[in-house]
């Protein structure tokens, strides 16, 4: 019998260490700790309900779980064979018991390719890799197969690159090989920097090996003998974990000189970024590999003619690499016939923001919006009205209702005015103002743009500057012809991928919630409530019973009253601090 | 640069020496060897990054332009319990601002600050990965998930010692 206790970092969070080490204990107690195995696994995906434990062979799958139920899970469990029912998921809608993943609202439509091993194995031991078909795909290839020929499959299955353009990995791979070099490098970009996607991160610490085996194939193809992988500092259980697999692979002959006994030799280096969003843009990365400041250069030259030290260089993602080994064993048709025409596939996203099931799914392509939000997601957070749901990070887009039956690929997000990004998706609801999340993004992207070229630099200050006016109740109504005209010209003059898609949450906002900014220029209102400068508050006279507690804690005596008859707010005085609010006990206190 | 002075001790500097060393002195190693350094000593002040650039042969400009690019990079000491306040997107929208806007209320201090007496320096980062917890606080290592504004009282003083 196996426990599989998630150990992903968002469970790791809310203390799966203590759930292991106590399920140790507790089988130890019982002398059972031969027959019985814990294993610590990557993330199952299902963070909204973590921490996640899973028995197998019998598949049970237990959530929210804390370290005092690991005693009952042995007692009840393992030693009588009884399911513990206090842990099992509850589906919200049915009300019934939902015992296997399988059958779960949150798993049924999701397909697991790139996150096959997440949740199976236990990261930290090859042989458990190994054990599913792990490094065989490597061995096919290298023993059997051309570099051309490995590279016309990759091209045949149509896999596009998962970091957020798409471009065709089988073609990158071509260029790469067709230059002449004496040294050429694989690189895996592992500079997760998207705020609110995780799944480059989940795919390093439950399957690091996946993204080694791929590496190693990619540099045969290519004719490299060195990879790099170059991954954020911020993830320190994620390089914990490669550092493991790359030891572990390398006692194999896995990696190393003549893998496999035969002429290819291949490593890999582990290499830290220092948290710059604008290092996920690959001439970025290399200039941050070679020491340097992250910033981009113009292409070309491509980093396929001259990347890393000025030699060939691949650059791939994460997920990108993940799907390589799969994709080899299994076949091209195979791969191509998942997905749609032009994206062929599976995509994970990570699912979060005012939805039930937080977590990381991975579905194929052409699955809707909405399968993904309402059957998946479960639907949005406390019964509110779904608004709309952001993919692409900074550099998408916000789309609305009318999209939500777009079948999701790279093609229809670009379409929608949106994009895949590296697949963040964040659901919001009728609380959330569309000018505020235009506003974030933007603050994100002035903090992170390297200052190089001045669209991007000047323009992405002037665009958050513009949109904060409207926040705070000073916009006019030409601010929105403003906007949109510096948004074209940032997308079209700026060097890299970072300026050429920042304006993208503006122009997004601006087309499917005009009425939204529309409000805060001409009315001054915040439809959605959140913009605290276009706010007031007001006392419900029925509600109010004169206990002159608000009035006491107001720091500007703006509110003034008789005890025992209602209280009044006077919004010329009024700084907004929400104070009063928080001290009324009878909810007499809204905000318009 | 900074505008804290501090003298390096012998010991110090034979630790940076240590560090380049260990990477060969090579200038493509920099954001390497800066890595090693705030390890060690908890941040980046300019006396160990003139000795830096000294080791790695490179003008003092590069190392600082390098230090000042990167947010992972920080030329003023963190307090004894660093709070960081994930500002990635699920957390923005769960209402991460709002928790910031009381750290800051308790502390007095604004991002990027250390309290006086030392002992809590407040940040913010952008996702830690832990997005079904937003939103979420770092203190240390400890992470604090679904944290609203009433709870900010209560993880100051769990660090009351």
């Amino acid at each position: 019998m196996h426990l599989l206790v998630c150990g992903g970092t968002g469970c790791r969070a809310s203390e799966s260490a203590g759930i292991e080490a106590k399920l140790k204990s507790e089988l130890e107690k019982r002398s059972l700790d031969q027959s019985v195995q814990v294993i610590s696994t990557g993330c199952f995906g299902f963070c909204e309900k973590g921490p996640i434990v899973k028995v197998m062979p019998d598949n049970t799958f237990y959530t929210q779980v804390t370290p005092a139920d690991a005693e009952t899970i042995v007692a009840e469990h393992v030693v009588k064979g009884r399911r513990v029912e206090s842990l099992i998921y509850t589906d919200p809608s049915s009300k019934e018991k939902v015992e296997e993943s399988a059958k779960m609202g949150f798993y049924k439509k999701q397909l697991r390719i790139a996150l096959r091993n997440c949740g199976f194995i236990n990261p930290e031991n090859v042989d458990e890799y190994i054990a599913r078909d792990g490094y065989l795909a490597l061995g096919n290839i290298i023993t059997g197969m051309k570099p051309q020929e490995a590279i016309e499959i990759m091209k045949e299955s149509g896999l596009r690159g998962r970091g957020g353009a798409g471009f065709p990995t089988g073609l990158k791979w071509d260029l790469t090989a067709r230059t002449e070099a004496d040294q050429k490098y694989v690189v895996c970009n592992a500079d997760e920097g998207d705020p609110g996607a995780f799944m480059d991160r989940s795919i390093l610490e439950g399957d690091p090996h996946s993204v080694l085996e791929a590496m190693a194939i990619c540099g045969y193809c290519i004719g490299s003998d060195k990879g790099l992988i170059y991954i954020r500092a911020e993830y320190p259980l994620a390089i914990e974990r490669l550092k493991i697999a790359l030891s572990q692979a390398r006692e194999y002959g896995l990696l190393g000189n003549n893998i496999m006994g035969t002429e290819f030799s291949f490593d890999i280096e582990l290499r830290y970024g220092a948290g710059a969003f604008v290092c996920g843009e690959e001439t970025a990365l290399i200039h941050s590999m070679e020491g340097l400041r992250g910033e981009p250069t113009l292409k070309p030259p491509f980093p396929s003619e001259s990347g890393y030290n000025g030699k060939p260089t691949n650059v791939n993602n994460v997920e990108t690499l993940a799907n390589i080994p799969v994709i080899y064993l299994k076949g091209a048709k195979w791969f191509s016939s998942i997905g749609t025409e032009k994206s062929k596939g599976t995509k994970v996203f990570a699912l979060a923001g005012k939805i039930n099931n937080v977590g990381l799914i991975e579905v194929p392509m052409g699955t809707t919006l909405r399968e993904v939000i309402f059957e998946i997601g479960g639907g949005i957070k406390d019964g509110k009205k779904f608004k709309s749901v952001q993919t692409g990070g900074p550099s998408g887009g916000c789309l609305t209702e009318k999209h939500l039956d777009t079948p999701i690929d790279f093609d229809n997000l670009i379409a929608a005015g949106s994009m895949m990004g590296s697949g963040g998706m964040i659901v919001m609801d009728e609380d959330d103002c569309m000018v505020s999340m235009a506003r974030y993004y933007l603050e994100f992207t002035v903090e992170e743009s390297c200052g190089k070229c001045a669209p991007c630099r000047i323009g992405n200050k002037r665009l958050h500057e513009l949109l904060d006016h409207i926040c705070k109740g000073n916009g006019k109504l030409e601010d929105l012809d403003r906007l949109v005209n510096m948004s074209n010209v940032i997308k079209d003059t700026s060097l890299c991928g970072l300026g050429q898609s920042s304006p993208n949450p503006v122009l997004s906002t601006i087309n499917n919630f005009k009425d939204e900014y529309d409000a805060h220029v001409t009315d001054k209102k915040c439809p959605a409530g959140q913009c605290r400068d276009l706010m007031e508050y007001f006392i419900i006279e029925e509600n109010c019973v004169g206990c002159t507690a608000c009035a006491r804690v107001c720091p500007v005596a703006a509110i003034t009253g008789e005890r025992k008859e209602p209280h009044l707010i006077n919004p010329a005085i009024c700084i907004k601090c929400g104070a009063c609010m928080e001290k009324c006990k009878f909810d007499a206190i809204i905000i318009q | 640069m900074s505008s804290i002075k501090i003298e390096l001790r012998q010991q110090d500097i034979d630790k940076i020496k240590e560090i380049a060393a260990s990477f060969g002195n090579r200038e493509h190693e920099l954001i390497n060897v800066l890595h090693k350094c705030q390890e060690h000593f908890g941040y980046l002040p300019a006396e160990v990054q003139e000795v830096v650039a000294e080791e790695l042969k490179a003008p003092v400009a590069k190392v600082y332009g390098v230090v000042s690019f990167y947010s992972f990079f920080t030329m003023t000491p963190k307090g004894k319990h660093p709070i960081s306040i994930c500002l990635g997107t699920a957390c923005y929208v769960r209402g991460a601002e709002k928790v910031l806007d009381e750290f800051k209320k308790e502390l007095s201090i604004e991002v990027g600050q250390t309290t006086g007496n030392g002992k809590f320096s407040l940040s913010s980062l952008r996702c830690v990965g832990a997005c079904g917890l937003a939103p979420v606080v770092l203190v240390g290592e400890k992470t604090y998930g679904r944290v609203a504004p009433d709870d900010v009282k209560n993880i100051l003083k769990e660090y009351n010692d």
